[in-house]
This record gives C-alpha cells, sequence and structure tokens, in this order.
C-alpha cells in the first residue's frame, strides 16, 4: 500500500525584524563594516549640524531688516531677504498691487493638477476641466475683461510662469510624443524618416538654443506684421524640446513590450489604432512611468532657462528682485535656498506621485 | 466530413532573409471540419506553415486560399480571412492589463461592433465552455498556465471562426497542467470547427487527428492518418523522428 500525504501545516519564520532595537542592530550595526559606516556616518552629521544650524535657526534674521542683516553676515542667515521679496521672487514683475490674481491663477491650476493625479477624477470630463482650467489662468493674468487690468504677458513672472509654462508643455507634448514614438516605427519609410530626424534635430542641440531659435528666429519667417506672442513662442519651444526626449522614453516601452501581444491583436482581428490604443500603449506607458516622471521633473526645471528670453519665472525673478536693490543683493544665498524649497516641494511631490501610480499599476496587473 | 477545401496551400514557398528557405513547395489540402496535427523536428517550418494561414508570416511564391480567399498583400482580404481564423500560441499571449473578460470582449466589441452586454454574454459562455467562467474578473497574470492557455482558447473562439490554429498550445505548460488545456481542445474537436494544431503530444494526435502531417527541413515529408503514420511510417525520416520520441 502507497503511503498517504500528509501535509505539513505551515508555520511563521522564526527570524522577526521588528521594534527598534533588533531594527537598529541587523541595519545599522549588523557587522563591523555597517558598524563604521554608521558611526562615521553619524560623526559627519554631528560635526557639520551644529554650525548649519547656529547659521539657519539660531544667529537668523527673520525680520526684514537690512542693516540686522549686514550686521549678521557670516554668522546667521539672513531670512529678512525672503520676508521682505518674496512676493517679487513668486510674482517677478507683475504689477504689485494685483499680485492677488497670480496667486490665484496658480493656486487654481495646481488644484487642477492635484485633482488630476487622483484616480477617482480620472474622466472625460477632466479633458473639459482643464480648458476651464487654462481659461480661468489665462483671463486672471492676462486681463482686460472682467473690469481686471490688462497685463503684458512679458511682464507675468515667478511661479506661475513656472507652473503654466511646465504643464502646458507636458501637456501638450505628450500627444506629440506618442505619435512621434509610433512614427519612428512605422512600416512608412516617409513618415518614420521625419520622425527619426525630428528627434535627432532636437536632442541634438541644447534647450537653451531651442529656445533663442523660437524666439528670436521663428518671427522672422513669420509674415510682417504677424507678431506672436513670446510665451508661445516659448511654449512651443519647450513643447516640441520636450516631445522630442518623451518620445525616446516612449519607443523604449514600445520596444519592451513581446511580439506576441501584437501578434495576438492581429490574429484578433484589431486594426492598427485599435492595436496601438487598446494593447501598445497602455503597457508601453504603463512601463515607461519612473522614466517619464522623472523627464516632467526636468522639464519643470528646465523651465528656468527662459530667462534667455528675458521672461523672468522663478529663478529669474529671484534674480531681478534681488539685483534691483542694493540693500538686499548681498543675500543672494538666501534667496536660492528659498526657491530651491519651492522646487523642491514640487519636484518630490512628482516623484512620490509616480511612485504611487507605479504601485497602481502594478496592484490592478498582478492582484 | 464533407470534402469541402477550406485551406489549399498550391506550391508555397517562404524564405526568411535571403537564404533560409523554410517552407518548400507546400502542396496541401485541408477539408472543413478536418483534425490535423502538423509535427516534425524543430525549426522544420511547422509554426511559420500555419502562421501563414492567417498571415502572421507571409508566403513568398505559390498560392494560399482560405475559405475562398487568396491571401496576397490585400489588406482588407486578410482582414476578412482573420475574421474567421482562431488563433492560440505557445505563449498564450494574453493581454495582461485586461481582465479575463476584457480578453475575451475586446475583439467582438471593437472589431465586431457587438454591444457591450452580448459581447459579455458570449465570452461568458465561451469561458464556461472551457470551464473557467468563475475566473473571469481575475488579471491573466493571477492565473496559472493551464487556465491561461483555456482563456486563450476561448477568446479564439469568441471570433465564432471556421478555422483553429493551435501553435504548440501544450509547450510552454507544466506536465500537470498539459490536460486540461488538451482536453479542451479534444472537446473542440468534436464539434465540427476545422482544426490543424501543431503539436509533439502524440497521443493527442492518436485521439483527434484525422491525418498527421510529418515536416523536416520545410517540406511535407509524410501524411496519413494517425494510425498509419504512427504504426507503419513510410519514409525514413518519419521513422527515426517517430523512434526517437516514443523511445523513451
Amino acid at each position: 500500500m502507497a503511503d498517504t500525504f500528509i501535509p505539513i501545516a505551515s508555520r511563521p519564520s522564526p527570524v522577526k525584524v521588528t521594534g527598534f532595537v533588533p531594527w537598529v542592530q541587523g541595519n545599522l550595526f549588523a557587522d563591523w563594516r555597517s558598524s563604521l559606516t554608521t558611526l562615521f556616518v553619524i560623526g559627519l552629521v554631528l560635526y557639520v549640524l551644529p554650525g548649519f544650524a547656529n547659521w539657519a535657526i539660531f544667529n537668523s534674521v527673520v525680520r526684514a531688516d537690512a542693516d540686522a542683516c549686514q550686521a549678521a553676515r557670516g554668522v546667521g542667515a539672513c531670512w529678512g531677504v525672503v520676508t521682505e521679496k518674496y512676493r517679487l521672487i513668486l510674482f517677478g514683475r507683475y504689477p504689485y498691487e494685483d499680485h492677488w490674481r497670480p496667486l490665484l491663477a496658480t493656486s487654481i491650476m495646481v488644484g487642477g493638477l492635484v485633482l488630476s493625479c487622483m484616480r477617482y477624477f480620472w474622466k472625460p470630463w477632466l479633458v473639459i476641466m482643464w480648458f476651464g482650467v487654462l481659461a480661468v489662468f489665462f483671463t486672471l493674468m492676462g486681463g482686460g475683461v472682467f473690469g481686471l487690468e490688462p497685463v503684458r504677458t512679458d511682464l507675468w513672472g515667478g511661479l506661475p510662469l513656472t507652473v503654466m509654462l511646465a504643464t502646458l508643455s507636458i501637456f501638450l507634448a505628450f500627444p506629440i510624443a506618442i505619435m512621434v514614438a509610433l512614427g519612428r516605427r512605422s512600416n512608412l519609410p516617409a513618415i518614420r524618416s521625419v520622425c527619426i530626424v525630428y528627434i535627432e534635430l532636437i536632442r541634438g542641440v541644447p534647450l537653451i538654443s531651442v529656445l533663442f531659435m523660437a524666439s528670436f528666429m521663428f518671427p522672422l519667417f513669420m509674415p510682417q506684421g504677424m507678431p506672436i506672442d513670446v510665451l508661445v513662442r516659448v511654449v512651443v519651444g519647450i513643447t516640441l524640446f520636450a516631445a522630442a526626449y518623451m518620445a525616446e522614453i516612449i519607443r523604449g516601452g514600445l520596444q519592451a513590450l513581446p511580439k506576441g501581444q501584437l501578434e495576438a491583436a492581429d490574429t484578433l482581428g484589431l486594426s492598427y489604432w485599435q492595436t496601438q490604443r487598446k494593447i501598445v500603449l497602455p503597457q508601453a506607458l504603463a512601463m515607461t512611468v519612473p522614466t517619464m516622471m522623472g523627464n516632467f521633473i526636468s522639464i519643470f526645471k528646465d523651465t528656468s532657462l527662459v530667462f534667455i528670453v528675458s521672461l523672468y519665472e522663478l529663478v529669474g525673478a529671484m534674480s531681478l528682485a534681488l539685483n534691483s536693490d542694493v540693500n538686499w543683493r548681498p543675500f543672494k544665498i538666501e534667496a536660492y535656498l528659498f526657491i530651491t524649497l519651492v522646487y523642491f516641494i514640487f519636484c518630490i511631490s512628482m516623484s512620490r506621485y509616480s511612485l504611487w501610480v507605479e504601485k497602481q499599476l502594478s496592484v490592478s496587473k498582478a492582484r | 466530413m464533407s470534402q469541402e477545401t477550406i485551406i489549399k496551400f498550391d506550391k508555397v514557398n517562404k524564405w526568411y532573409g535571403d537564404d533560409f528557405h523554410v517552407l518548400r513547395d507546400i502542396d496541401l489540402d485541408v477539408a472543413k471540419g478536418e483534425r490535423i496535427v502538423v509535427c516534425g523536428p524543430s525549426g522544420s517550418g511547422k509554426s511559420t506553415l500555419i502562421r501563414c494561414i492567417n498571415r502572421l508570416e507571409e508566403h513568398q511564391q505559390g498560392h494560399l486560399t482560405v475559405d475562398g480567399i487568396e491571401l496576397t498583400d490585400d489588406v482588407k482580404a486578410i482582414d476578412k480571412v482573420r475574421k474567421n481564423v482562431g488563433m492560440v500560441f505557445q505563449q498564450f499571449n494574453l493581454f495582461p492589463h485586461l481582465s479575463v473578460l476584457e480578453n475575451l470582449t475586446l475583439s467582438p466589441m471593437w472589431v465586431g461592433k457587438m454591444p457591450k452586454k452580448e459581447a459579455e454574454e458570449r465570452a461568458m459562455q465561451q469561458l464556461e465552455r472551457v470551464r473557467i467562467a468563475e475566473q473571469a474578473a481575475k488579471f491573466p497574470l493571477q492565473l496559472s498556465g493551464g487556465q491561461q492557455q483555456r482563456v486563450a482558447i476561448a477568446r479564439a473562439l469568441c471570433l465564432t471562426p471556421k478555422i483553429m490554429l493551435f501553435d504548440e498550445p501544450t509547450s510552454a505548460l507544466d506536465p500537470e497542467m498539459i490536460k486540461e488545456v488538451l482536453d479542451v481542445i479534444v472537446e473542440l474537436a468534436d464539434q465540427g470547427i476545422t482544426m490543424i494544431c501543431v503539436t509533439h503530444e502524440m497521443g493527442f494526435a492518436k485521439a483527434v487527428a484525422d491525418r498527421v502531417i510529418f515536416m523536416d527541413q520545410g517540406q511535407i515529408v509524410e501524411q496519413n492518418t494517425p494510425e498509419a503514420f504512427f504504426n507503419n511510417p513510410q519514409n525514413e525520416r518519419s521513422k527515426d523522428f517517430l523512434s526517437k520520441i516514443l523511445g523513451h
């Protein structure tokens, strides 16, 4: 007679890493190398931290008092420069008494971005909402209606400009990038060549020269008396630039897709566009989320290059605000740290969001 | 079995690149409702042969007619043929980002313009046919290999094809799962659908095939009924092949 199969009941693992002390032991002081590294890092922090804390906190001047700041130079930070100039840094040359308009416009746009990030709002009307958000943004910023004073676009600056340029460029570049990426893999040689030339041309030059060309050379080709707003030219420049890079990221995702997926779609009779929309892009784009978000972050930061065409976004506005004032000019470090913080808040949010999206995608796939 | 021909290969030749002659002077008539098993060593052109039938591969010489439509570069003709030909792959090729049910309703809804409700009803019928209806809401990667392959069979059946092509449907499966997939195919075989199956499962071939085709080096070397082929192979190449795969 054959033996009967007797299953052994599953038991929990005896090794448990919970609680503070076991964690510290396991992770920081596991062996002599790990302990040495831990001690070294602690030492480094203890060496640097007190000096920085003294400078940044204990000896710092928070009041907008240029004389006190001057006295504290070298020993304490002058946060007074931020207290004094934050409105100019955040809103640039925009008319001072109308600062509520860029504030409101930026808040609405950032609010729209936050809503768009939530799965609950991924509905068709989100697109319509964005047309509304953009309309409100440009109306508030530009004025000229509803009794709002008109404000020329070259006076727009600071954070609203940074957020608007990044948002608009990313949204416009994304569909272009998808088309170019698909085009680069097209069977039609003409389309393929156009896409390759476009990608390689754009990737062969720095953004700063694309902006320069968009701003100064583009108008030369346009008919006389048809001026195009500098803002439009800059958005077009950044969009074309960003799209080339995104297209290559998307192409990476397209290439990673197993050939069998396309064959299955073929045998099911799906047309080219149905296959792209239903099978290829959902999977290819999901694969590119981490790289794509990295690209978004660098576009957000690259918008600072628009100073080349005399637009003053966050960095530009800060330089402008300080350079024009002899009293505060020496305290650029503090002002830079301030905008660093602003950039950091935006970028870390994007980066955390990207992780969340990745998690969502893997959940829907395998759970 | 009626004698109406549904697939006709007439001196079909195909090359990969310039000098790899993968299909050589293939002549083959498949009757409606016939069940054919194609076997042979790897690289003999078996998969290429059946992949020509729905134009996943194109032949370069000769004529290939499927259900009265000759396969050429004409895209519309290809679409028409594909509507009548279901295919099951070795690697399943399910869409991992869509649920089992969505995998099945995709083509009926988007190609066949069928209302969602009807497509789902039909999909559930097919899932019941392959005995996996309870998994409809899951995603493919949550299923075992055997279950995935049965979903793939159900997906192909949702096209209500006249012809089913199986390209080594059990080769990527764990031994324990081969039977559940073969059982489903055997059941299909009893329902009058034309089937061509590339496989090394000789027991399966004996059980369901009307005809076994043995290929080597891009040629059809021998074709016969399963009894005759297995018990009394004519060609020395087939004898050698059979002694290798049945010898252990």
